[in-house]
């Protein structure tokens, strides 16, 4: 079975499908194809946002101007934030691993509903032109702050409008994804597979997409309000008319700290399959695991106003919405706890993937634990939007997702595309972008402590020492990433052929070729035992 | 062993989707829940902001509701209801594989969601002529209670009206379906779909009607 990947058969790049040349990509109902499309937009839109972050650093070495303009610099943040939440973040790991690897490891030939599949692609690529539009229309690039808190955002002559529009259609991508992905996972598991056989990664996104189905349409609806606000003076939320802005707020978080977990679960999903692999045992505790993705979609939808603390709601809210925040810290502690437990006795492979890992536990727990702090109303009091605000998110999103995303790029990257890249090279990247990040980010919670507000494009000259570290920090992260990602393209174009199974992994992407052919599996499988079998006896 | 292969999923649902590789009417059936789910949830916003403001401001909501027109409110509360009445017997109709008499049904269905909208226009028209649309004269100079009741009537009705016309134009889909025989009493799938989404419009209004009209 092992080398059965040497038989002649025809993988997904070379089968002759109904159109050829570029509609071969552009109309495929492939969920591999269409993964691998979301991959080259998500990598662009990727590259935009790094581009705007290292701008800005550049210009915070030193205090006033040094390379843009305020008004400059409040569209980059504003634009940094909202392509990398919106384009890259959000839809990252579910569009792309999830829907490459999602049907693969439930023993499936596609998705539900593959037209919808390619539909959503298509959704979300307006929703990217829009936003990226929105920079050369009238009135200038949008300076509100991904957050487009009001009444700036009604009273700002920057155009606000398309950028408004381009969140509510990815949000229909979104949407559109989630509800693909739950009736996937319902309808279309290989014989066997009851809902405690599925892959770790597969628990994951199912608990993603019903997030994604049940919190976005509140930003829809926002998102319309807002719209309709600057047009017709509706008055809803503009407290000059008599509407309330805290309204706004609530409706906002409600969706986007949902959104959060999101970006975080598919990760942790990820990271649930990588662990296995590399310490060749079986998962520890399996159900804990699997019912803990669901708690923190589940605990995760009450606890937004944790982003209000400092806007006026009443003191009964803010003690209840900081208690809940406490919670999530429980099932997110039994996810760490059952994966060191995973690796203790295992037979551990230093591979990449699993370094990447090891980079993401180190640097979430950071971000975790300095959540506690902005969880706690006192310190939130004193820290909020500061510089601690803006580490503690990149320490979560960048040094949580964004590794995992990393990760999961080397773990899947044979099975995508059949070849290897230099794993030599691929491990001396991750030292590189570790000092990297911490020199880029750890600074900014000193900052922050220190007094710093987030989104100042000026500051006191006690600040600079600080700030310059930080900005060198950046330009290491950005060489890390740069070697990585010129690895993986060298990889790609010339790298060796990649077995069926480099990694010795146990789930259903690995019992076929690389890459796979176009129905996936020659004969559906029929499952008998949980998703990580390594042989002996099995956790009922 | 036996235990794993009978496991929570029975076998039958992987065989029926065996059978048809391009078609599996309850995966289309839960994909159009969970729509309609997304949709509840959208209008959900705009009733938590309704019910905010309300507690805010409850005598003037029950000022302006009075200036609303019950009578047109509760004759499109019947229209509506009706229409749903001619979309389900429309389905019943394609069940029993009588054509003719779904297509019949199917369009009365349409002529009633547009008779709604025309006296939605008529509606809307009468408020506007007396100065009761967002940012004129008449509404700044009233408290600002009732502003923000019309500023919720024209965003709550509106967007209705929106899905009343979407549920239109998906209809006139199944029309042409119907007609080209892509829905047929074998595959009636779509039709019902589209009926849900109908249901949903009109379920949106039952709840529009009494926090506009009868909450005085």
């Amino acid at each position: 079975m092992e080398n059965a990947d040497t038989a002649s058969y025809v993988d997904f790049y070379h089968a002759e499908g109904k159109h050829k040349g570029i509609l071969s990509w552009l109309l495929t109902t492939d969920h591999k194809r269409i993964g691998l499309m979301y991959m080259c937009s998500m990598m662009t839109f990727m590259l935009i946002g790094m581009t705007l972050g290292v701008l800005m650093k550049i210009e915070m070495l030193t205090p006033g101007k040094t390379i843009v303009s305020a008004q400059t610099y409040n569209a980059m943040f504003t634009l940094h934030g909202l392509i990398m939440i919106f384009l890259f973040i959000i839809p990252g790991l579910p569009a792309i691993f999830g829907n490459f690897m999602l049907p693969l490891q439930i023993g499936a030939r596609d998705v539900a509903f593959p037209r919808l599949n390619l539909l959503s692609w298509y959704f979300y690529m307006t929703g990217g032109i829009f936003a990226i539009l929105s920079l050369f229309l009238r009135g200038g690039p949008i300076d509100t702050g991904w957050t487009f808190y009001i009444p700036y955002s009604i009273r700002t002559g920057t155009d606000v409008i398309l950028p408004l529009l381009a969140a509510f259609i990815l949000g229909f991508s979104s949407i559109i994804t989630g509800i693909n992905f739950v009736t996937t996972i319902h309808r279309m598991r290989a014989p066997g597979m009851g809902f405690f056989k599925m892959p770790l990664f597969v628990w994951s996104l199912y608990a993603t997409a019903w997030i994604q189905i049940i919190a976005t349409p509140i930003i829809g609806i926002t998102i319309i309000l807002v719209i309709i606000e600057r047009l017709f003076q509706m008055g809803i939320f503009d407290p000059a008319l008599g509407g309330d802005p805290l309204l706004f707020q609530h409706l906002f978080w409600i969706y986007s700290h949902p959104a959060v977990y999101i970006m975080i679960l598919p990760a942790m999903g990820a990271v649930s399959e990588i662990i296995p692999t590399f310490a060749k045992r079986t998962i520890f505790g399996y159900k804990a695991i699997a019912y803990s993705s669901l708690a923190i979609a589940f605990i995760g939808y009450f606890v937004w106003a944790h982003h209000m603390f400092t806007s006026g709601i009443s003191e009964t809210s803010r003690f209840i919405f900081s208690l809940l925040t406490f919670l999530v810290a429980i099932p997110s502690g039994v996810k760490v706890f059952n994966w060191v437990a995973t690796l203790y006795k295992g037979s551990i492979t230093p591979g990449v993937p699993l370094l990447f890992v090891m980079l993401f536990v180190f640097l979430f727990s950071i971000g975790g634990l300095t959540g506690l702090v902005l969880g706690s109303l006192a310190t939130n009091a004193h820290l909020h939007d500061t510089y601690f605000v803006v580490a503690h998110f990149h320490y979560v999103m960048f040094g949580g997702t964004v590794m995992i995303f990393f990760g999961a790029l080397h773990y899947w990257f044979p099975k995508m595309f059949g070849k290897m890249y230099n794993e030599k090279i691929a491990k001396w990247t991750i030292p590189v972008i570790f000092v990297g990040f911490n020199m880029l980010y750890f600074t900014m919670f000193i900052l922050g402590y220190e007094g710093m507000p987030r989104r100042y494009w000026d500051y006191l000259p006690k600040y600079q020492t600080l700030h310059v570290i930080s900005t060198v920090g950046s330009w290491i992260l950005v060489t890390g990433i740069i070697i990585m990602l010129v690895n993986l393209i060298n990889g790609l174009r010339k790298g060796p052929k990649a077995p069926m199974n480099p990694w010795g992994g146990k789930t259903l992407e690995w019992t076929v070729p690389s890459p796979p052919p176009v129905y996936n599996f020659e004969e559906i499988p029929v499952i008998t035992h949980g998703p990580y079998y390594y042989g002996g006896e099995e956790e009922k | 062993m036996s235990d794993y292969l009978s496991g929570n999923n029975p076998g039958s649902v992987q065989s029926e989707h065996e059978e048809h590789v391009h078609r599996d009417d309850m995966s289309s059936k839960i994909g159009m829940w969970l729509f309609l789910l997304t949709e509840v949830l959208l209008f959900g916003g705009l009733f938590l902001l309704y019910m905010a403001y309300r507690v805010k401001y409850t005598g003037n909501f029950h000022d302006a509701a009075l200036e609303l027109n019950m009578k047109i409110g509760t004759f499109n509360t019947l229209i509506l209801i009706t229409s749903s009445l001619t979309m389900a017997l429309s389905i019943a109709a394609m069940q029993r594989a009588r054509k003719g008499l779904s297509i019949f049904l199917l369009v009365s269905t349409q002529a009633l969601g547009i008779f709604f909208l025309i006296n939605k226009f008529f509606e809307w028209s009468a408020k506007f002529h007396h100065g009761l649309y967002p940012g004129s004269e008449t509404l700044l100079n009233r408290p600002k209670g009732e502003y923000i009741f019309f500023g919720m009537y024209y965003a709550m009705t509106g967007l209705h009206a929106l899905h009343v016309i979407a549920g239109l134009t998906l209809l006139t889909f199944m029309l042409v379906f119907i007609i080209r025989n892509k829905v047929n009493p074998d595959n009636y799938i779509r039709l019902e779909n589209s009926g849900l989404y109908w249901h949903l419009v009109d379920l949106i209004w039952i709840f529009l009607f009494p926090l506009f009209y009868l909450m005085r």
